[in-house]
């Protein structure tokens, strides 16, 4: 079965070309929002994509392997959403390109 | 030919690490330090996964699986800090 | 545990005290032992029933606000399957299109935050929208106040909150409005 091998070794390598493409994004990005979109959650993408293929090498645990990747797949966005909230709570600012700030003008009027 | 796939997804990998690990040090502000950590996380689950593959033992799935749940903790009381203090 | 957006504030006092949210709870959480056992030995199942139970009960009180046992199980199920490939297209969608803005020498990013109205009621599928907006890359929810989301958009396409809310909330929403009703 040296095919599924491959298949399973490209689905990886798909993943973290996802990986390596998100972190640039954070070391790119102006501002903390943006690295959080660049940067959690384009990885996600590439955690699942690893995931899959390191399943596929081992198809005897990819139940318990996909397991890993729904759980991240359900956390993930509820402490980017957490981290992002408390953040601009606390007042981080948005890069200066940024066309507006909805959430800033409510605060303000009410 | 798998294995020599599998290598070039892991310089990929470490690539990934090694700039996260750049924005962890450049900061500006703590929660972009989360940030980064968090991405390493995301590298580090898969990276468990594939060591757990390689060497055969199941054991590291759930290694890998409680690494995700403290990293969520953790993120989760980073932002509950930066919110409103400890 | 969860960020205080995700909390509803109008209990129902007569869903407290009675069993089926419990129920429903420890049967997701002895679903959720049975998978990561992966075995049907006699002694897991035990063990998965026993802790399930004690959890459950513990929990409820803290859970019971945002779970609740679906009614007409079967056409909501069927409509969390057509879910989950329409999610992961939508990820796969905007990770290609983050990752093209990534590597742009010129980084073409309009970001800002914009506001959007959903038309959910129930808190279980508000969740749901607000995390699957935010899994999605390009979108992310900063703050929510009832109907209203916040959105950090990468790239603001649409100023007034009827076309936002088109173009981030409405597809998801087909879906989730049919699941959790």
């Amino acid at each position: 079965m040296v095919a599924w091998d491959v298949i399973g070794a490209l689905v990886t390598l798909a993943g973290s070309v996802f990986l390596l493409l998100g972190a640039i994004g954070v070391a790119r990005m102006p501002d903390l929002y943006n690295r959080m979109q660049a940067g959690t959650k384009a990885t996600t993408l590439g955690n699942l994509l690893t995931l899959t293929g390191l399943g596929i090498l081992m198809p005897s645990w990819l139940p318990k392997i996909l397991l890993i990747a729904v759980f991240v797949l359900v956390t993930n966005p509820i402490s980017s959403h957490a981290l992002a909230r408390a953040a601009h709570a606390a007042g981080i600012p948005l890069a200066k390109g940024s066309v507006k700030d909805a959430l800033d003008h409510d605060r303000e009027a009410r | 030919m798998a294995d020599t796939i599998l290598l070039i997804a892991l310089v990929l990998a470490a690539g990934a690490v090694l700039l996260a690990v750049l924005r962890l040090l450049r900061g500006p502000t703590a929660a972009d330090r989360a940030v980064a950590l968090d991405v390493m996380t995301l590298v580090f689950v898969p990276g468990m996964v594939a060591l757990a593959v390689f060497s055969g033992r199941k054991i590291y799935l759930d290694v890998a699986l409680v690494y995700g749940v403290l990293s969520f903790l953790g993120v989760m009381s980073l932002a509950r800090y930066f919110d409103r203090g400890i | 545990m969860w960020p205080r957006s995700f909390e509803q504030p109008d209990v129902r006092p007569d869903e407290e005290r009675s069993l089926r949210p419990f129920i429903c709870l420890s049967a997701g959480l002895l679903a959720l032992w049975l998978t990561l056992t992966w075995s049907l030995d006699p002694q897991e199942v035990a063990t998965g029933l026993v802790v399930s139970l004690v959890v459950a009960s513990v929990a409820r009180s803290a859970v019971h606000s945002v779970t609740g046992c679906p009614g007409s199980i079967l056409r909501r199920v069927a409509w969390s399957l057509a879910y989950i490939p329409y999610l992961l297209r939508a990820i796969i969608a905007a990770n290609i299109d983050v990752a093209r803005r990534v590597v742009n020498p010129a980084l073409p990013i309009r970001p800002g935050i914009v506001k959007v109205r959903t038309n959910l009621e129930s808190p279980l599928g508000r969740l749901f929208l607000t995390s699957s907006i935010t899994l999605t890359p390009g979108t992310l929810t900063v703050e929510t106040s009832g109907r209203e989301l916040y959105i950090h958009w990468i790239d603001v396409e649409a100023d007034g909150i009827e076309e936002a809310s088109e173009r981030i909330v409405r597809g998801f929403e087909r879906y989730l409005e049919r699941i959790f009703g």
